[in-house]
Formats: structure tokens, sequence, C-alpha cells
């Protein structure tokens, strides 16, 4: 049994095939890339799995549920948690905030114990905080908890986003080109962390990413898109090497 | 300068983050205490119109401010809950089992106006939840006039533009809602809304409205429910506002359809912006502004040349201006002054003045909507 499973997934926008009949499986505790030139339908995957949009045919499954149908704020107790390509940040809020609201698919207090804040809701509070420190000194945030996101540089938002997502304990996380924008070395720090989140925190990686250096550092599997269809699939070698990807990418 | 140690989770957690605050809190809470005692009546309900007003504004502010919804419909609610704790506190209501009309006391009578003023927010919320921005402020505008036109044409219960004669309340032979009861009263429940609001925003609900006000994806993404969220903060802001409606009913003495019409609500909307968008402090810096800028223009009006002063439309001209001016010039209204200033005392000899320069974003273009 596979850990998450699209069969036959596509999306169509009126004519245009964003994303036509693709199958894919990922186990649990591997790194599953996908890569494929401007427009090939990557993110609209990810906004698939994450139900911002309905699929127009196919199922997904995760770990065993059926996920095509289930409304997208659910997806996060679910465990899946995931990033955006565009840095989608709650810019007036501290990282700190940011990092909270992930804990929010945790949260069970309700409106009325919260606006007399009860003892059970501060207790609450402590809990998601000690939940956040942890990501703090997993990520090397301590320097930035108080300040307001917008007036982080790119980079550490890129990192801030990676740890709101964490925050909510996901089983599989989602990442959305998570060295777009970054320099040589940020993006070598990106490489440890997702391989730490791969094998110390043990949570399966899904990402979208254009940096082959990357991807061949930290993948298992390779999954290679264009024009919504699937073209190769495989290690990041064999990928590599495949005439179909080299036409793709280069053209004849 | 000050400096903060933080040794422990709950510090960040309190609503008094150091000494400070209870220096600072404790003196204002002193004179507004003490106020009615030293005050001349004139005053007195002067100040409780500003707690009024105040309370309509966090109101507006829990919605405008931390959730992103901009509504240019508050004084629908403001009139829903006005006219509910009329007609339940005058003339009573006719109720199943029962001979007469019954009349509500005050304790039931005004959570009951906040009620329907939140059952009004969820009726206007729900429809509108696909909505955000100018549409939204739409909506809402359309709400306002449909509750205006209801208000002056439903005569069997609002007596219409005849205007309807709001009550006295009374505790024993102490007349609640005149004067130093009044202000007290009126003290007390902004203070209690205030301290409901401050633990609103530190909690998950609260965060979840400021999580949909800067980004409704990823939100989403997290696990926010779109819909639950956006029509608690429209109940919750509706009911604020629709409880200080029925202390204004109180205030007034006399409604009638004219006191809930557009102008208020853009009233509302100004005291919001002007106050500081996204802060509590804004919205009674805001009520301090709405309330002394008339009285200020009619000072003015005597210094200024006949053809100035007598010219219509004077007052909302000027309104406008000051909205506008302060949306360019400072975002963050009053209560962004206000920090600038505090900043700049502490930090005294090392103030610079880039500290609060606004950074332009360049990141935006692409956003999924």
């Amino acid at each position: 049994m596979s850990f998450f499973k699209a069969e036959n997934l596509a999306i169509y926008f009126g004519g245009v095939k964003a994303v036509d009949g693709v199958n894919f499986e990922i186990n649990q505790g591997e790194c599953f890339t996908i890569i494929g030139p401007n427009g090939a339908g990557k993110t609209t995957i990810f906004n698939l799995i994450s139900r911002i949009y309905d699929s127009t045919e196919g199922t997904m499954t995760f770990d065993g549920q059926d996920i095509t149908k289930v409304p997208p704020h659910a997806i996060a107790s679910l465990g899946i948690a995931r990033t955006f390509q565009n840095i989608e940040l709650f810019e007036h809020a501290s990282v700190l905030q940011n990092l909270l609201v992930g804990r929010h698919c945790h949260s069970k207090t309700r409106l009325l114990s919260e606006l007399a804040f009860l003892p059970s809701v501060r207790k609450a509070e402590v809990a998601h905080r000690e939940k956040v420190e942890e990501i703090i000194d997993f990520l090397d945030l301590q320097h930035y908890r108080e300040s307001l996101i917008m007036n982080l540089p790119y980079g550490v938002r890129k990192v801030v986003e990676l740890g709101r997502a964490l925050c909510t304990e996901p089983r599989l996380i989602l990442l959305d080109e998570p060295s777009s924008g970054l320099n040589v070395e940020e993006t070598q720090d990106m490489s440890f962390w997702i391989d730490d989140i791969k094998k110390d925190l043990g949570i399966t990686v899904l990402m979208v990413e254009h940096d082959m250096g990357l991807v061949s550092e930290v993948s298992d599997q390779v999954l290679v898109l264009n024009y919504g269809r699937m073209l190769a699939f495989g290690s990041p070698q064999d990928v590599q090497n495949d005439p179909e990807v080299i036409k793709a990418y280069l053209g004849e | 300068m000050r400096f903060l140690f933080k040794t422990d989770y709950d510090q960040d957690i309190r609503i008094a983050k150091h000494s400070g605050y209870y220096w600072s809190y404790g003196l204002l809470l002193l004179i507004v205490f003490a106020a009615p005692f030293f005050l001349e009546g004139y005053y007195i309900g002067q100040m409780t119109q500003l707690y009024i007003i105040a309370m309509a504004g966090v109101g507006l502010m829990l919605l405008a401010g931390y959730t992103g919804l901009v509504s240019l419909g508050h004084a629908a609610f403001f009139g829903i809950g006005a006219y509910t704790e009329a007609v339940l506190t005058s003339n009573g209501v006719p109720l199943p089992f029962m001979d007469e009309p019954v009349v509500f006391p005050f304790f039931l009578s005004m959570p009951l106006a906040a009620i329907f003023a939140a059952l009004a927010g969820v009726a206007i919320g729900v429809p509108v939840l696909r909505l955000t921005g100018i549409y939204l402020a739409i909506a809402t505008f359309a709400f306002a006039l449909v509750i205006e036109e209801i208000l002056s044409r439903w005569e069997s219960v609002t007596n219409g533009y005849t205007g309807l004669l709001v009550e006295s309340l009374y505790v024993g032979d102490l007349e609640l809602t005149d004067g130093a009861p009044f202000y007290f009263l009126c003290l007390g429940l902004l203070i209690v809304v205030l301290l409901m609001s401050i633990n609103l925003l530190r909690s998950p609900t609260g965060r979840a409205m400021m999580a949909i006000r800067d980004s409704e994806i990823s939100a989403q993404s997290m696990g926010v429910n779109l819909a639950r969220v956006k029509t608690t903060a429209f109940a919750l802001s509706a009911g604020v506002t629709g409880l200080a409606g029925a202390l204004f009913a109180h205030k007034l003495g006399f409604l009638s359809p004219e006191s809930f019409t557009v102008f208020q609500s853009l009233e509302l909307l100004v005291l919001v912006v002007v106050g500081g968008i996204g802060s509590l402090h804004g919205a009674i810096f805001g009520a301090i502004f709405v309330l002394a800028l008339p009285q200020g223009l009619a000072i003015l009006k005597d210094y200024l040349p006949t053809s100035i002063a007598e010219t219509p439309g004077m007052e909302p001209f000027i309104f406008g201006l000051i909205l506008v001016l302060v949306i360019i010039f400072e975002p963050y209204g009053i209560y962004g002054r206000w920090l600038k200033i505090k900043h700049y005392f502490q930090m005294f000899p090392v103030y610079k003045k880039a500290t609060f320069k606004r950074q332009k974003a360049y990141m935006k273009s692409e956003r999924l909507k």
C-alpha cells in the first residue's frame, strides 16, 4: 500500500489541459520530486493535492484515505502541509504568530472559552508554543522570533514558511520550489533541512524544484512533467540522461 | 531603554508585558473612574458618548482591522442594536403564554440586542463569504440601505420617521441611563468588550482572523476554515456594534432612522482608519477623533470668513480630506504616530527615522487568488 497515490489525475481549465492523466505513487519516508519546464502543471498538482482546485478527473489517496473530495481546510489536519512558490506568509504578523497559525489545525479550544481566556486556553497556548519552539530550534530561527515578516529578507521568509508548514506536524510536506530566490549558501542549508526533515522527523517530502543540484542531492524519485503529461520517471540520474527530458528542456 | 528578559512562555501570553503596563494603564483607569466626580454633566455626557462610539469602533476593528473585511454597513448593526433595545425596554414585546407584553430588564435586553445584531451579522456574513475588498464594501453598503429602509417602513415596531421614545432605565430609585451611573455602565461594558477582544486576539480564532486578512490561501492550507472564521468575525463584530447601539439608544433617548444612515457607517470607517487600522488602541484614538472633530470644526467656524464657514458640506469635506491624508501619510493612523513618538523617547538619543520607513514589496505579482 503506497503512502500517497494519484491515479489518472486531471484538471482542465476550459480547453487547457493543465494536468492530464498523471499517475504517481509516493512511498513513506522518501523525497519525491516533480520537475518540468514552466507551465508543465507542477504547481497545479500541488494545488490539487491541497484541494484549492477540484480535479476534473482522477482520484488521490493519502494513507489509505480518499482525499479527492476533502474540503481544503481539512487537509492540514489529515497531515499534509505545504509551502508556496511566492511565499504566502502573514505579512503583518511576527514570525512567532505565523508559526502559531501553523498550529491551528491542532487547536481545540472553543470560541467562548477563548473570549474569557480560561485556564484551559492558556494551557493549550503554552503547549502550542512549546511545539513551535522545537521548530524554531530546528530551523535556527531564534533570532527572528519577534520580527515582523514584512521586515525580513527573502531568504529568511522562505525558512519561516517551511517552519510554518512543519508546525502543523505533517506526515507529508509539499515544498513548492524551496530554493527559488535563494543564494548558493541558503540553497545548501535548504538541502540539509530537507534531508533532516526526511530522516530525522520522518516526514515524507513531495517537492517541485528547478535546481537540479538540489534535486539530485535530496530526491529518491523524480517525475518529469511536460504540458501536463508525464514525460519520464525514475532516479535523478536516470531522468537527467533521458533523451525525452533533454528534448523538453533544451529543444531539438 | 527597557530590555525584557523572557524566562517563561507565559510572558508572551500575558496582557501586561512588563511593569510599565500597570503604571500607565492603572493611571488611565484611575483617571476615567475618577472623572465623573470632577467633571460637569456636559463632559460626563461627552465621555459616555466617547465610550459608546469606541465600542462600535472596536466592533468594526475586529472585522475591518483584524479580519480584513471592510464593511460599509456597520450603522445597520448599530441601528439593529439600538432599536432592539428600545423595543424590548419600552412598550415590551408580546410573547406567547403571557397576558401582557413583556418589558425586559436591561441586563437581559442589552445581551439580546447584541445577539440580534450578531444574528444580522451572520445573515449578511454568510452570503458575502466569497467577496473581498470593494465588492464586500458594496454588498455591506447595500445591506445597510436595506436595514435603513426597514427601520423607516416597519412602522408597527419602529414608528418610522415619527420616531421611537426610549424609556429611561431604573435600578430601584437610581436612574441608570443618565449622568454618572450611565457613564460607569458604558465604561464597564467597554472595558469588558476590550478585554474579550484582547483575549480573542491572543487565541487561535483571533490568529486565524489575522491569517485570513494577510493571506486567505495559506490560512486555508494551515487548516483555517475560512467560512467559519469569517462568519464568526462578522457575528462578533456585529454583536459588539449592536451592544454599542443599545447603549446609544439610551444616550439619544429618541430613535429615528435618520440616526443610522450611511453617513454613520462612513464615520465608523473613518474612525477605524484614522485611529489606526489593526489595533484596538486605534479604535479608542479614532473615537476621540470622530467625536472631537465636529466640535473642533464648530469652534473653527467662528474664526473663518463667513463665505467659507457657511459653505454647505464643509464637515464631510474635512472628514474626507483627513481620511485621504491619513491613508497617504500615516497608514497606521493616530496609533501608528503614537508608536513612533513612543519609540522616539524610548530610543532617545539614537532614534533613526529609517526605523519606520515603509518598504515596497515586489513579491505580490503572482499571488493565487
